[in-house]
């Protein structure tokens, strides 16, 4: 693979939520058209992370970049949210509008136009099996699972550059589960680049190219000497990928 | 940023018309007060008729914390800020859009509410044209600061308590004028109506082009 | 400080959240002279570095001075007015705290609007809107009260819809919206922020002077033209009002100086603990 411009260069980023250092120093770089997993116990840092590549928290110290845009610029954050996908916790769905209706407009708030909006919100639907009378019920009346199904669907129609996915395993059957696994390798083909977070470490490894292990909002350097001050943290030397799964790439 | 208004502006009036929230909860509401206010000053039409205007305007008042409540809380349970980022729709047309639904919605309410005060304080309507026009610019004046202190405080925890105590005073000059101006029509008098009328357009053209500019920074966490 | 007590200002003080006031002191003694390494959570400042600055002291020695000179000018060197009798002795605190009050305003919107210009945007600006509103919703609280005084034996009543009274309640309650959306917690730029955008409420202010001058005057002048009067007339009574003036406006400059200072110093503290959890969190990736 040639050597492509990263998608995610991040360089002793700090994040700060009220003074909580939500990432204390993170120093990575994902390459564009990598799937990358984010390993880590709760609490390490993997929705920070992703919703720092999202455009939604600003860095208070050191360097990021996501798709070329600064992160501490806040005109480049509000560029760069247009160009990414997150699928977070909450589903930024509208409860009494229709799957359907939910698609249409995230579809034309990002920019595209009626046309084009009604006919990628069909693929998508049809994509997720959101059909029939699914796709006219108001989504409060769906169950988690669906609800979840038609987040993933505003992802397939907007076709971002970026798809930031934390835990999109969580909640969903195996079908599912195994037709997100599809989506993600076919954007990988589209040329997008994925990041997400899973605890299916499993069907993580069979998608991923890559898996960064996070602890304590930083990368976890297992080759590290005992870091006794816990000071400093600018040791970037000892970055180690945990896993490559270079078996599991499509060529 | 007019397109993403419209966008918005549909998408939330399609969600009231699905919910019906402001049609059964927030109507309803104002009713309910304009009914306490008759019941605290007694039954006598010669108290309730001259103080219907001010009592309709408090009314509302009163709903339009609950319209601007309900306006963010459609955008998502939990932030709808960060929803509304997510969303890759121009801040300004966001400001713009929510001020026109929730512009709409509280038009109607007033519609109603009109005939409710004629019909319990006994408020003759008359002049509908300096009647209505002071409620669409005092209205907008409403929505506008109500979006825009929506917007400060959505996503706090306290926002419940926050937004009446930010939103109340600063409508104060809107229910003045507007009082001022339904008095004038309501008495059948014309004197100084110009006035009250500058008052509400000047309030309004502020508070919208504040709005306007502000929004996307408050949007922003930094 | 006992002469300064009696004047109503010891509010001042005791309704700028008490234990902050109380905080300074108390931690002075714990630190040495000189940075302190590893000192725990504790700020590793000097001394000197937590108090007041020596041009602040003064300030409040002037301030206390200057009020108790206006308290004794007032009280018992000026004459009884001939309409008034005693109750002229208002005067000299009246508009002073009115003044106070809307200069306070006044600092506070200016400083918010350079924090919302990117170019000026700056902590130190912010402390001072936060410190300046502050300040402000005290004296515009000692406005109200000793305005009605006077209100009641001159019209007759604790309370008039006025414009200049309407305007400074609405003025009240601004502040009290403000300071309660500045004590939301967050982070010290979103807080900043907020704050400083919320403050666009305070256009409200001559809005409203204007409409309630249309809409009603119990009494055609404004109280503050009862000041140029007298002025007028009474030498003395000229001198008090003007230290009266001055004095408040030293009380104000003492009181946001020491808000200002305890902001300064609250942030400082803070940014000492964002390094603490920094280290802490770290820590967590090397168990």
């Amino acid at each position: 693979m040639a050597p492509a411009a990263p998608a995610v260069r991040l360089r002793e980023t700090v994040v700060l939520a009220d003074r909580f250092p939500l990432l204390s120093g993170m120093t990575l770089e994902v390459s564009e058209g990598e799937i990358v997993h984010l390993g880590g116990p709760n609490g390490a840092g993997k929705t920070s992370l992703l919703r720092l590549c999202a455009g939604l928290l600003a860095p208070s110290s050191g360097e990021a970049e996501v798709l070329g845009l600064d992160l501490t610029r806040t005109d480049e954050r509000r560029r760069l949210r247009r160009e990414i996908g997150l699928l977070g916790h909450s589903s930024f769905l509208y409860g009494d509008l229709s799957p359907r209706e939910n698609l249409t407009f995230a579809l034309k708030a990002a920019g595209l136009d009626t046309g084009e909006a009604r006919a990628r919100t069909e693929a998508a639907l049809d994509r997720m099996g959101i059909t029939g009378r699914l796709a006219t019920t108001p989504v409060v009346k769906l169950s988690a699972g669906q609800r979840r199904r038609t987040a993933i669907g505003v992802l397939v129609g907007r076709q971002p550059r970026l798809w930031l996915l934390d835990e999109p395993h969580a909640g969903l059957d195996q079908a599912s589960r195994d037709l997100l696994d599809a989506l993600v390798r076919a954007t990988r083909e589209a040329g997008s680049t994925v990041v997400f977070s899973s605890h299916e470490v499993g069907r993580a490894q069979a998608i991923a190219d890559r898996v960064i292990e996070l602890v304590g909002g930083q990368e976890v350097r297992r080759a590290s000497p005992p870091a006794g001050n816990g000071t400093g943290g600018s040791g970037t030397g000892a970055r180690r990928d945990a896993m490559t799964m270079g078996s599991a790439r499509v060529p | 940023m007019f397109r993403d208004a419209a966008l918005v502006c549909g998408k939330d009036l399609r969600i009231e018309v699905r919910s019906r929230v402001t049609l059964n909860q927030v109507v309803p509401f104002a009713a309910v007060v304009v009914i306490l206010f008759g019941l605290a000053l007694g039954p006598d039409r010669k108290v309730l008729a001259p103080a219907a205007a001010g009592l309709f305007w408090v009314a509302v008042l009163l709903s339009a914390v609950l319209a601007v409540q309900r306006s963010f809380a459609v955008e998502s349970a939990d932030d709808a800020r960060e929803g509304l980022r997510l969303s890759g729709l121009d801040p300004a047309g966001i400001f713009l859009g929510k001020v026109a639904a929730v512009l709409a919605e509280l038009l109607v309410l007033e519609a109603v509410l009109t005939f409710a005060v004629a019909l319990l304080y006994g408020a003759h309507l008359q002049q509908a044209g300096l009647l209505g026009a002071s409620a669409i610019l005092a209205t907008i004046g409403l929505a506008a600061i109500g979006i825009l202190y929506g917007a400060v405080s959505s996503g706090l925890r306290v926002r419940e308590t926050l937004l009446p105590l930010l939103f109340l005073p600063i409508a104060a000059p809107v229910l003045l004028a507007a009082t001022k101006s339904w008095d004038i029509s309501l008495s059948g008098g014309d004197g100084g109506a110009g006035t009250w009328l500058t008052v509400l357009g000047v309030f309004a053209i502020l508070y919208v082009a504040i709005g306007t500019l502000a929004f996307g920074p408050l949007l922003e966490d930094r | 400080m006992t002469a300064f007590a009696g004047t109503g200002s010891s509010g001042a003080v005791g309704a700028t959240d008490p234990a902050q006031v109380g905080a300074s002191p108390a931690t002075a003694p714990v630190l040495p002279t000189g940075p302190v390494p590893g000192a725990g959570t504790l700020l590793p400042v000097s001394r000197s570095h937590v108090r007041a600055a020596p041009a602040l002291r003064v300030t409040g020695a002037l301030a206390v001075l200057g009020v108790a000179a206006t308290v004794w000018l007032g009280l018992f060197v000026t004459p009884d007015a001939v309409n008034f009798g005693n109750l002229v002795r208002l005067l000299y605190v009246h508009p002073p705290m009115a003044w106070v009050a809307f200069l306070a305003y006044g600092v506070a919107g200016l400083s918010s609007l350079l924090y919302l210009w990117p170019r000026t945007r700056d902590r130190r600006v912010d402390r001072l809107a936060g410190a300046s509103a502050e300040a402000g919703v005290v004296f515009t609280g000692l406005t109200l009260v000793t305005g009605s005084i006077w209100g009641r034996p001159t019209w007759g009543v604790w309370w008039a819809w006025d414009p200049l009274l309407t305007t400074t309640a609405l003025l009240f309650v601004l502040y009290l919206g403000y300071l309660a959306l500045r004590r939301v917690p967050g982070d010290p730029e979103t807080v900043a922020k907020r704050a400083a955008a919320s403050l666009v409420a305070f256009l409200d202010v001559p809005i409203v002077y204007f409409s309630v001058t249309w809409w009603r005057s119990l009494h055609q002048p404004p109280t503050i033209d009862l000041a140029g009067r007298h002025l007028y007339v009474h030498g003395s009574m000229a001198w008090t009002l003007l230290l009266g003036f001055v004095s408040f406006t030293l009380v104000y400059v003492w009181l946001v100086g020491h808000r200002y200072r305890l902001a300064r110093l609250r942030d400082e503290e803070s940014s000492h603990g964002l390094e603490l959890a920094l280290a802490e969190r770290r820590q967590e990736g090397a168990t």
